[in-house]
């Protein structure tokens, strides 16, 4: 993402060049300034008016809540695991839904494998073969994991079952390395450098259209398929009742 | 009467052809008698009914008002083989039911990624921290006592029409086109809140949180947030509903409805952003050459016919009322044109009601229907000059697996029993 990232601030920074120019504008149409006010030092734009409303967070509060983590490792609390430690928790707290190893039961999320499947037609995104930053493994994992019983996990096990996703994944390739606070946001992911910005306004720009054709735009269309030969909806009685 | 044919008349027949014919001697079958019998009164009119004669409920009795006990069948609906599990699963909005442009609350689509949260408004608060002059903590009341605003916008979900990537999939523009609804907010600027508690100058991103089981969290450019977000407490003059956010929920105008947290309690500050799993693993959406387009806020013009569609059939022959709703995350929409012949040939609707800025506009186009078959189809054009692509030119470019942010033209066909059905077109 680090191309993405200097794209962004490529943005910020013609942002930032439109400010002179606007000021510029807005001087030349503001009326000549007397000499005394000219002498003068030009007053910085006033301070947003404050309403006085809300309380200073407290540090115990923002600790409390604040348990984010970017790839950059800021947010990593202190701790560490291994893929074997992992391997235990995960049959005992995750393997219900994705599985043993990771493939998914039912319609819950598969988390392993499909590496190099994503130009395919039915691609496997996972943890390794799709995700860019092992850190959202961890973050997501700590935030909303396991289903229906979320942040209960301590951060070691947290550390733990990233690594074990990451061995399911060959990104981690000895399950006794020691994952920890210092070198998870180190770990490389397989499709790292899969990611770039939105660029529909580049890419798509054919779709700004003037003049849309109106009258005998092609030839006369066919139905090629139908939604009622795949037969997936749902009818009138499935929706909830309502009484 | 005038003998002129009136302008519009004009353009509907040469929309339809041969159509206008049809109209005039158009018999509903409800009227129908067998020939040579003398009509039947219809006892609705000649027989006193109940509720002519008997008294209804008193004032007391509907505190809270609900539908008609006959419009029952106007809910949301969701497809089970969607998802896992109800509570990280979708709903969808019964377009074809709907008219204007207004969604009642009732049946406004939900998404959810850990079920809705049921919070005390009491109990709520929302944090401000990170590259901040002063960290602060916010309870609702505060939020109530800051300048608010009134807004119409749409939230749609970046997978509304998803499964719709590879063909025709489901048969209805509930199911299709139903991950949207559109309503009046009431809330703060979130620059108000920001301006409290001081932005640092090389705060770029903001990351939202949500207060719910799936913590759900997302970056926002400092920039979008200082320009129009708003952090809304009301959805159409009343407390947003549990299933939308209650009682807090980001509104983020124009941009894909997962930006949009709900029960938000929490907004960071940062100089980068989180890359957290809504934004990598979700809502990033993979091209053909297997890299994958991130941070695509902005959902594009879209439109769909809601009437005729396959769950709301043409029932009868001459005099008939075409209607649907476009939308635009860049602009407000300017045009919508309706094809009837699977878009050889176009003509604009009338848009009819407030026609505003990121919000559903509603539009019309009356007609005969001489029983021929239609392949119907809209097409959007927004105040940027973007036309809505066809679901073909969409694939050219992106291929099959983006799963999100289809906006191709939807085609109805309409059979010449009235029967109309989700079709792919070639």
């Amino acid at each position: 993402m680090s191309r993405s990232l200097s794209l962004i601030a490529g943005l910020a920074a013609a942002a930032l060049v439109a400010v002179p120019l606007t000021g510029a504008i807005a001087e030349k149409a503001a009326p000549k300034p007397s000499k005394a006010a000219a002498t003068k030092t030009v007053a910085p734009p006033p301070a947003p008016v404050k309403l006085g409303l809300g309380r200073q967070a407290l540090p115990e509060e923002i600790h409390a809540w604040d348990t984010d983590v970017r790839p950059d490792g800021v947010g990593l609390p202190p701790g560490k695991g291994t893929a074997k430690e992992g391997d235990a928790l995960f049959q005992e707290k995750c393997s219900t839904c994705h599985g043993e190893f990771g493939e998914g039961v039912g319609r819950y999320p598969v988390l392993s494998g499909g590496v190099g499947t994503l130009t395919a037609d039915r691609p496997d995104k996972t943890v390794g073969s799709y995700w860019p930053d092992a850190t959202t493994v961890y973050d997501y994992i700590s935030r909303a994991m396991p289903f229906g019983n979320a942040r209960s996990l301590t951060a070691d096990e947290a550390y733990a079952l990233t690594a074990y996703l990451l061995n399911m994944s060959d990104v981690i390739k000895d399950p006794d390395f020691e994952l920890n606070q210092g070198n998870l946001a180190k770990v490389k992911m397989p499709n790292a450098d899969g990611f770039y910005l939105d660029d529909r306004e580049v890419s798509e720009k054919q779709f700004w259209n003037k003049n849309p054709c109106m009258t005998n735009c092609g030839p006369a269309p066919k139905v090629i398929g139908r939604a009622i030969s795949v037969d997936v909806t749902p009818d009138e009685k499935a929706g909830p009742r309502v009484d | 009467m005038s003998k002129e044919p009136t302008a519009e008349i004009l353009n509907r027949r040469r929309f339809l052809g041969v159509a206008g014919l049809a109209g005039a001697g158009a018999v509903l079958p409800q009227f129908a008698s067998a020939a040579g019998e003398a009509p039947k009164p219809d006892p609705l009119i000649t027989e006193v009914q109940d509720w002519n004669r008997h008294l209804g409920d008193g004032v007391d009795k509907r505190p809270y008002g609900s539908p008609s006990k006959y419009e029952k069948h106007v809910i949301r609906r969701d497809v089970s083989w969607l998802t896992a599990s109800p509570e990280s699963s979708v709903n969808f909005t019964p377009l074809h039911e709907l008219d204007g442009i207004i969604t009642p609350s009732g049946v406004c689509f939900e998404r959810h990624h850990g079920g809705i949260a049921e919070l005390n408004p009491a109990d709520h608060r929302l944090m401000i921290h990170g590259l901040v002059d002063k960290p602060l903590v916010f309870t609702m009341e505060d939020i109530k006592r800051m300048p608010r605003v009134n807004r119409v916008y749409f939230l749609e979900c970046a997978a509304n029409s998803g499964m719709e990537w590879r063909g025709a999939q489901l048969n209805g523009c509930q199911f299709t086109h139903g991950m949207i609804h559109n309503v009046m907010y009431t809330g703060v600027p979130l620059k108000v809140l920001l301006d409290e508690a001081g932005l640092k100058p090389m705060a770029k991103w903001l990351m939202l949180e949500g207060a719910d089981a799936a913590g759900m969290n997302r970056s926002l450019p400092v920039h979008k947030a200082l320009d129009d977000v708003l952090i809304a407490f009301a959805m159409n003059g009343e407390a947003l509903r549990p299933e939308q956010g209650y009682p807090l929920r980001a509104v983020i105008p124009g941009w894909e409805g997962n930006l949009w947290v709900k029960w938000l309690r929490r907004i960071e500050a940062g100089d980068q952003p989180w890359q957290a799993r809504e934004e990598t693993s979700k809502y990033t959406d993979l091209m053909a050459d297997g890299r994958s387009r991130a941070f695509t806020f902005v959902m594009d013009a879209k439109s769909v016919v809601t009437n005729p569609s396959p769950q709301a059939p043409l029932k009868h022959k001459g005099r008939n009322v075409l209607t649907g709703v476009a939308w635009s995350g860049r602009g407000h929409i300017k045009r919508v044109d309706v094809s009837i012949d699977g878009g050889r040939n176009w003509q604009a609707a009338r848009l009819d009601g407030p026609v505003l800025d990121r919000s559903m506009a509603r539009f019309y186009v009356d007609f005969d229907w001489n029983g021929q078959e239609m392949m119907v189809q809209s097409r959007a054009m927004d105040s940027t000059g973007y036309v809505q692509p066809s679901k073909d030119e969409l694939r050219k470019v992106r291929g099959v697996n983006s799963i999100y942010h289809n906006n191709g033209i939807q085609t109805w066909l309409v059979r010449p029993d009235g029967e109309t059905e989700n079709v792919e077109i070639g």
